[in-house]
């Protein structure tokens, strides 16, 4: 595949180990966050940490939007699918994950309400054209990456008068989670010395946004691919840039990402969608302007305005550590339920309701380090 | 007073017709059903006998049975048919335990109003696939629920065959250091149904690997019988079937991504889905268990065979008390390759 | 999040919308989100969605780079 392959070059990947190997002096530690739950899946499932010195430390960051969606926005999503006529249509990551007393989104299928997977929102449209006599609600999760799809379809929808059509809008914005992240007191956040940005988000915002963290906070930011050598390139800028005492933003991604990004998007987003006042991130806490919802222009479509979509104050359990992990205050293995009453198949909180959460990356790919047993 | 020569006034409509509730009755209609069909495609001694049972001479020896019940959707796609699905796959249970296949029993579970040509469709390729295992459809049943209570057709399956001497070949038999081999590129079967299934629009020239691995399985046997265990990656794919074998032997594994042959289309299709080819379903493909000296002697066996071409040796077992199957990623990194809660979602995060 | 892949276009569609490939495996997407896409060209595939082309310069730069980078910062030019 190409574009891709080349990217995942083992013997390139062991070269630019050893150039990191090199220039990381061993006396000090590098502690990076990876913000996307790409790159967590991309380091697990490569198992880059082992090319790698000791001196990096990946953190894995809230950049899962799946994990960070609170409970109580899961319990609105069923709420919504068990009214009288709606048919739910979401994308597969949703199915699984588990809101109040352990019901999923698929365990309510089974109990009979109307949920459809789309991998698109053209397939959400085609079926609210296909089906005028059901309410297709579309729920709409994800960063900026998956934020222009939905306003696509909404002025789709109103082009065609699909009055049928809704969306339930928990879009989230990367910059302030990153601001929100390195701005918190000392005793609430993991020291970070530097950031590997978002691949695909940046492609749509470029890698301007980034530079007012930079500046404010004085750490490195460098946008990376989502393939292994982009990643092993991007901590080898950052460890430079950490090295020289700079605090720039550097773009690895440059075959998709510009500095402005796709105006295009930018502007039907912005025609589409306006901010939220604030928010709540699940294991965050309340984060001011970082999500969007429509536009009073586009009421007719908000799902929130046509049905009293209950608000709830859900929260995850007393001895969940996500809040401390998805700072970098805490590893995995270091919250009491992890592997015991948490894992994938009965996830307790943000970071094991997805693939790529620190947790459920850790878990499928990486918990074999918390043995040492292991002998051939 | 004479019958009359034609045991049935009309011939069955295979062009128009649909199956109705007549038809699991065990009246006429049925019979009719069963003779015109059945009995026609399938073609053998025993069940042109006509009883509810076959009898047969057995060999002395060691005897294995297994039972498979065929629900998959959709019956046909590129490859194969829930029909022939359902012999290679019973074939191959058979087969797992180094057993020489000796004969199926088929049961057919239709729903009122199915088309007579999909269901001729699905038996003659059924057919087909019994003659060139050489594994007749001794016996068989048929039942018909009302609209509504049936996916179309459920086909299950019973089969049996006899394992020669001197060969012991079970999950729990896997110990340190013995080799771990496949039968050839992984996932190609899950994807070419994907392909076809509603919600996932995706083209691929991408056929099924279904296909009955008795004989490969003979082959390999005749050279190395001391094969500890052999198991077909259906659902769940390899990580599933591997961590049933290290679970069941109490030993953890150790393999190599590189090794692990996976067609191109296979990877262009998981990639776009956020599927891992390590999950998916095959139907024409084994893994084999050995000491690790016969490891050389099995493969080259193995590559001799039609269905074996792409076999490779991937890893070997390791004592582990966690049990964990361990995988060297192309990149040189370390991972562990899980056994997932339930089936692979698609994913856009 | 945002699984996105680099995928070729092999043939452009009315509605605004293409055939893609990756690796043998071709795909309908929509490019209401960019513009002046022609067959040939690499383009970002996120949710069906092409968000954005693929300069292939600039990817034959970064692997060339990974070769430059990969040494000792003494050595570059």
């Amino acid at each position: 595949m190409k574009y891709i392959d080349e990217f995942r070059d083992g013997g390139v990947a062991r070269k630019i180990a050893r150039a990191i190997e090199a220039e990381a002096a061993p006396e000090r530690a590098y502690r990076l966050m990876e913000f996307c739950g790409g790159h967590t899946h991309a380091i697990s499932r490569y198992g880059l940490e082992d090319l790698l010195p000791p001196a990096i430390r990946l953190i894995h960051g809230p950049g899962c939007p799946v994990c960070v969606l609170p409970i109580g926005r899961i319990d609105a999503a069923i709420w919504l699918a068990g009214q009288p006529g709606v048919t739910l249509v979401t994308y597969g990551d949703m199915l699984r994950v588990p809101g109040s007393g352990r019901v999923s989104l698929l365990k309510a299928k089974a109990a009979g309400a109307d949920i459809r997977m789309v991998q698109s929102t053209q397939d959400a449209l085609a079926l609210a054209r296909k089906l005028p006599d059901r309410q297709v609600v579309f729920f709409a999760i994800g960063f900026e990456t998956t934020t222009p799809p939905t306003a696509v379809a909404v002025k789709r929808a109103q082009t065609e008068g699909l009055s049928n059509f809704s969306v339930f809008c928990n879009h989230v914005l990367t910059p302030p989670a990153i601001a929100h992240i390195l701005g918190a007191p000392e005793d609430q956040a993991a020291r970070l010395d530097g950031f590997i940005g978002p691949a695909h988000v940046s492609t749509v915002i470029g890698w301007r946004p980034y530079q007012a963290a930079a500046e404010v906070y004085r750490k490195p930011v460098v946008i990376a691919g989502f393939e292994p050598l982009d990643v092993l390139q991007a901590v080898l800028m950052l460890v430079r840039q950490i090295n020289q005492g700079r605090a720039e933003v550097e773009n690895e991604f440059v075959r998709a990402v510009t500095e402005t990004g796709n105006a295009k998007a930018q502007a039907l987003v912005a025609e589409v969608l306006e901010l939220r006042e604030t928010f709540e991130w699940r294991g965050l806490g309340s984060v001011a302007h970082s999500a969007l919802r429509l536009r009073p222009e586009f009421a007719d479509f908000d799902a929130e305005r046509r049905w009293p979509v209950p608000q709830s104050d859900a929260s995850d359990n007393p001895a969940c550590e996500c809040g401390d992990i998805l700072r970098g205050l805490k590893r995995p293995s270091q919250c009491k339920l992890f592997g015991t009453t948490c894992t994938p198949e009965n996830p307790m909180g943000a970071c094991m309701v997805s693939a790529e959460g620190a947790c459920a990356a850790h878990w499928t790919y990486g918990r074999f380090r918390d043995h040492s047993e292991a002998s051939p | 007073m004479t019958l009359p020569k034609r045991a049935h006034p009309r011939p069955l409509d295979f062009a128009h017709g649909r199956v109705d509730l007549g038809h699991g009755g065990g009246g006429r209609a049925m019979a009719q059903l069963v003779e015109e069909l059945f009995v026609a495609a399938f073609d053998n001694p025993a069940l042109s006998q006509r009883n509810d049972q076959a009898a047969f001479e057995v060999p002395a020896g060691r005897m294995v049975m297994t039972t498979d019940g065929y629900v998959i959707h959709p019956l046909f796609f590129p490859g194969g048919d829930i029909g022939s699905l359902a012999v290679h796959g019973t074939v191959n249970d058979v087969a797992m335990a180094g057993a020489r296949p000796l004969s199926l029993s088929a049961g057919f579970i239709i729903e009122e109003g199915f088309p007579l040509a999909d269901l001729r469709r699905v038996v003659e390729s059924m057919a087909r696939a019994s003659k060139e295992a050489g594994v007749p459809v001794v016996t068989g049943d048929t039942k018909v629920v009302e609209r509504g209570k049936g996916d179309g057709i459920f086909i299950t399956t019973a089969g049996i065959g006899m394992v020669p001497p001197g060969v012991e070949i079970s999950g729990e038999r896997a110990r340190p250091g013995d080799a771990i081999l496949i039968s050839g590129t992984m996932g190609d079967h899950g994807v070419a149904v994907m392909s076809c299934r509603e919600g996932l629009e995706f083209e691929t020239d991408l056929t099924s690997d279904s296909a009955a691995l008795h004989t490969l399985v003979a082959a390999m046997v005749a050279v190395a019988p001391g094969i500890r265990c052999l198991r077909d990656p259906t659902r769940g794919g390899l990580s599933a079937t591997l961590n049933e074998l290290a679970a069941q032997s109490k030993v953890g594994m150790r393999i190599h991504e590189a090794a692990i042959p996976v067609r191109p289309e296979v990877r262009g299709a998981c990639e776009l889905l956020g599927l891992d080819p390590l999950h998916v379903a095959n139907e024409g493909k084994l893994i084999c268990v050995c000491p690790p000296e016969d490891a050389a002697t099995l493969l080259t066996a193995m590559r001799a065979h039609p269905l074996g071409g792409d076999s490779a040796l991937i890893g070997h077992c390791q004592a582990d008390p966690h049990h964990f199957v361990q995988m060297e990623t192309a990149l040189g990194g370390q991972r562990v390759v899980d056994w997932l809660t339930g089936e692979q979602l698609p994913r856009i995060c | 999040m945002c699984l996105a892949l680099p995928a070729l276009v092999i043939e452009l569609l009315p509605d605004d919308m293409a055939k893609v490939e990756v690796g043998g495996v071709r795909q309908k997407v929509s490019l209401s989100l960019v513009s002046d896409v022609a067959p040939g060209d690499y383009v970002i595939v996120h949710v069906g969605y092409a968000l954005s082309k693929l300069d292939p310069e600039e990817a034959a730069n970064t692997l060339a780079l990974f070769d430059e980078l990969a040494r000792p910062p003494a050595e570059v030019a």
